[in-house]
């Protein structure tokens, strides 16, 4: 049996915590091995040390065999080892070519030889079924194209061990299905694949072995065909994980939200929201289903204060709310599980406990005359960290940046429900977590609804929104297409009515 | 910690590269170090020289550092010490007071006149997104010709170019402390600089409204989601922070000098970022990064006299170590690699590298 890779009892420790222990993973040439695990179970720092990013405390690498010391991602280039991170490094501004060439720049003589880069890289494209446009800039294009120059950057290099952290994170879902077939085109060119996921579909999908670590420890590997998704995602989380949400049926109360008729303009300065009517009511769960850019975020934002309401009103509690300050809307009860956690969710500087109390900073107990109360701060930010298990070096001093995506995610979540919101906004609240994580935040939303609270649910994923939600309010093109009880409905139907086919039987 | 150590070594290899510096010009570097710190420190009005010196450095300092946390490059410090200044003249040389409230209103005057000329890129900024580097550089100049007419038109003094001198009861100096330290124009404006040390540190660190405003720094679309009124806290930032410079102005204009000179821009203005920068914005670190700056310019005037060392040195230096300070990433890199090769590991991003990506 051939390896192409060979990681052998790797150790990684970080300040506070080891992020790799004992860990081995081998790649066979020629196939799509998965790497999964929880968020923060250390998947992205075991590439990295593979990657030349961090140097391992223990463990032997080899490659093709041979024992290599990766001291730098220069040397893992060398090594044919190429890597597509979970966030691009590409330049906004430059064309997809130049992007590509950077750093290792043909020259013609003295000068650059563009052409003769873009002709290779068009070759490349049509080899691959990349289909990606050597002279578009990056700024124009979609998420999903800039990761294909990210494939092809590792091609130009001639990689041959391709490793990919999350690529399917940011994807829709045709863009996730043109992955596995560049991922399968890959494969039958001798190349070897790693790719990190938590999404079990795309490991029975795509891959031929998968290996599981968590906490940082190696679980084992399997061969995927011979393993189920369930079983998977016990090896991940360490029980068993229950797939279907369990819930009662709703008892909705009063009204708590009332929008009526809003009109909301989005960046582009036109109406992305128009006329739009619903009401939440205490224990009750609304979902809103859209395909994004629909008017999901200005329904949000016009609600949380952060966009202004061109007409129409709103009110919570029946209190109307259209106009107030933002501040005045949180202090009223509704709390806001924000879509981007790293633009609004968190000051990412701060430390996580300065981060839990960003929207109470101010009031009793943890300030009293303008000054801050430390030891309230604290242990009021471990409460929620032990409750919503965020896992972090430092514990509440942590900064909030050092942080894995999921473990931030959580945070925020926990946040906002120790707030205990009448009204509980979540926007793609499980958007990159582990189906453990996903499991736990969905019990928790459910158990808000059962408090009698209500629960506006915005989301991206179908499954979510037909399992939390009690009702469910079809956007397309900033109208609403219509509302629908969960219960009585199915994909098909939701999935017409996103496509802006209206129907009959609107309650 | 990380950044004491950043700012020290930027600090040693300024020394240094001056050294190469003197050595280059023929003179010896300890030589013209020795004479450099004697000139500094050498004797007890010499410190009292040198504090003086650092005194509107500290101020200046505060301000650019306290604008920085809020995510505000206040580069308008000169013009808010000259507005400052101006006011408090202005107060010394029309009002006829008591001292002690004839000091407090000469104080007041500068605060008001430091942060109304902040004020208005504040303003700017939060109303319609002017960019605070162009505004306050702008208001730097017309405080500029503010003070080239107000002064010869109201205030002149024994020449054209300058103001009438401050009475000794509206001076800053005391006879207590000028004696103390043997005839030193050392005066009470460092006591009111390490109490805005004191306060600012406290309002960073210890209270709602320095939390607030460093969230505004740090993420001001977070801020905003969490209510927090991002654009009256980037007017109250810009108050405060001409304010810091206003009373440099005081200090400058009222303590260490006695008169206003027209046609002049306060170096201390601009010095105040080098200063903010080498201290890591943080009101201890521009404490002492004010002291050093103070050894150094006042140092220099010595050392030029005892051997042939051009003043200038003393700007050369600070430029250097500035330009370490300022590129202290690198530094970081290093100093990170050289750690790491001991406990044997060497991260390319070093332990807090961009992270929270999954
Ligand atoms: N550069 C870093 N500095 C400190 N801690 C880190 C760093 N990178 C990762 N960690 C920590 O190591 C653990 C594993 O992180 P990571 O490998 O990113 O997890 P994931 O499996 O989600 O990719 C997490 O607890 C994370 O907080
Ligand atoms: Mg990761």
């Amino acid at each position: 049996m051939s390896y192409v890779v060979e990681m052998l009892n790797i150790r990684k420790e970080f300040p506070g915590i080891v992020a790799n222990d004992n860990i081995t993973l081998t790649l066979k040439k020629g196939e799509i091995h998965a790497l999964l695990g929880e968020n923060g179970a250390g998947k992205s720092t075991l590439m990295g040390v593979l990657f030349g990013m961090y140097q391992p405390e223990k463990g032997i690498i080899k490659i093709r065999e041979k024992e290599v010391r990766i001291t730098n991602p220069n040397v893992a280039n060398q090594l044919g080892i190429g890597m597509v991170h979970q966030h691009f490094k590409l330049v906004e501004n430059f064309t997809v070519t130049e992007n590509i060439i950077l750093g290792s720049e043909p020259l013609k003589g003295m000068v650059l030889d563009i052409d003769k880069a873009a002709k290779r890289i068009a070759e490349l494209s049509k080899h691959y079924g990349l289909n990606v446009d050597p002279h578009a800039k990056i700024e124009d294009i979609s998420v999903g194209m800039q990761q294909r120059v990210e494939i092809m950057k590792m091609l130009y290099r001639e990689a041959e061990v391709l490793i990919f952290d999350e690529p399917t994170a940011v994807l829709t879902p045709q863009e996730i299905d043109e992955l596995m077939k560049i991922m399968r085109n890959l494969i039958k060119e001798n190349k070897s694949i790693i790719i990190i996921t938590h999404k079990l579909k795309e490991i029975k999908a795509v891959a031929d072995r998968c290996t599981v670590i968590r906490r940082g420890k190696g679980i084992g590997t399997v061969n995927v065909k011979e393993t189920s998704e369930a079983a998977l995602a016990e090896m991940m989380v360490g029980r068993h994980v229950n797939f279907k949400v369990d819930k009662k049926a709703s008892t909705p109360g009063d009204v708590v939200l009332q929008i009526d008729s809003i009109s909301v303009k989005n960046n582009r300065k036109v109406m992305g929201l128009k006329n739009f009517s619903i009401e939440v009511r205490r224990g009750e769960i609304v979902g809103i289903a859209g395909v994004e850019g629909n008017g999901q975020s200005e329904l949000v934002e016009a609600i949380t204060g952060l966009r202004k309401v061109e007409s129409g009103e709103i009110s919570l509690n029946g209190k109307e709310i259209t106009n107030i300050p933002i501040r005045q809307r949180i202090d009223s009860g509704i709390g806001h599980i924000p879509e981007d956690r790293h633009k609004r969710g968190l000051v990412l500087d701060y430390t996580l406990e300065n981060n839990m109390v960003l929207e109470i900073y101010n009031k009793k107990p943890f300030a009293k005359f303008g000054l801050l109360n430390g030891s309230a701060i604290k242990s009021y930010a471990k409460k929620i960290l032990e409750n919503f298990d965020v896992r972090s070096g430092e514990g509440g001093v942590s900064i909030a940046r050092t942080l894995s995506g999921g473990n931030q995610q959580k945070a925020i979540i926990g946040r906002e429900m120790e707030l205990d919101p009448d009204l509980l906004i979540a926007v793609q609240p499980t958007r990159g977590l582990d189906v453990g994580s996903i499991e736990y935040i969905h019990k928790r939303l459910i158990e808000h609804r059962d408090r009698g609270k209500a629960v506006l649910l915005i989301s991206l994923e179908l499954d979510e929104v037909l399992q939390l939600s009690d009702r469910i309010a079809i956007v397309n093109n900033g109208d609403l297409i219509g509302t629908v009880n969960a219960s009585e409905t199915n994909e098909n139907e939701v999935g017409l009515m996103m496509a802006g086919v209206n129907k009959e039987r609107s309650v | 910690m990380r950044n004491t150590i950043v700012s020290l070594i930027s600090i040693i290899l300024g020394l240094i590269a001056g050294g190469l510096l003197m050595l280059f010009i023929g003179a010896s570097p300890v030589e013209g170090y020795t004479y450099l710190f004697q000139g500094a420190l050498k004797n007890i009005s010499r410190i009292g020289d040198t504090l003086a010196t650092a005194t509107p450095l500290i101020f200046t300092g505060l301000a650019v550092a306290f604008a920085f946390r809020t995510g505000l490059f206040n580069i308008g410090a000169a013009g808010q010490m000259l507005i400052g200044g101006l006011a408090a003249t202005a107060v010394a040389l029309t009002m006829d007071l008591s001292r002690p409230i004839l000091i407090l209103v000469m104080v007041l005057a500068g605060i008001i006149g430091g942060s109304l000329w902040a004020f208005i890129p504040g303003l700017l900024k939060a109303r319609f997104n002017v960019h605070e580097v162009v505004s306050t550089i702008m208001m730097n100049w017309i405080a500029y010709w503010v003070v080239y007419y107000i002064v010869p038109a109201n205030f002149k003094g024994g020449t054209e170019t300058e103001s009438k001198l401050i009475s000794e009861t509206a001076s800053l100096k005391m006879p207590l402390l000028t004696e103390m330290f043997q005839g030193s124009y050392i005066n009470m404006g460092i006591f009111f600089a390490v109490l805005a040390v004191i306060v600012i540190a406290f309002i960073i660190n210890k209270t709602t409204l320095g939390y607030e405003l460093k969230a505004v720094g740090f993420n001001r679309h977070a801020a905003e989601y969490a209510g927090m009124r991002v654009n009256r806290n980037i007017i109250l930032s810009m108050l405060i922070s001409g304010a810091l410079a206003g009373l440099g102005g005081v200090a400058l204009y009222t303590g260490n000098a006695s008169s206003m000179q027209i046609g002049i821009l306060p170096s201390q203005g601009y010095d105040g970022i080098a200063v903010a920068l080498l201290g890591a914005n943080s009101p201890i670190g521009v404490f002492f990064a004010a002291v050093l700056f103070g050894i150094l310019y006042s140092g220099t005037g010595f050392m030029n006299a005892m051997i042939e060392i051009p003043p200038e040195l003393a700007n050369t230096i600070i430029a250097i170590i500035i330009y370490f300070a300022a590129t202290s990433v690198l530094i970081q890199r290093v100093f990170n690699k050289f750690r790491n090769t001991k406990t044997n590991s060497n991260d390319v991003a070093g332990p807090v590298g961009k992270k929270g990506e999954s």
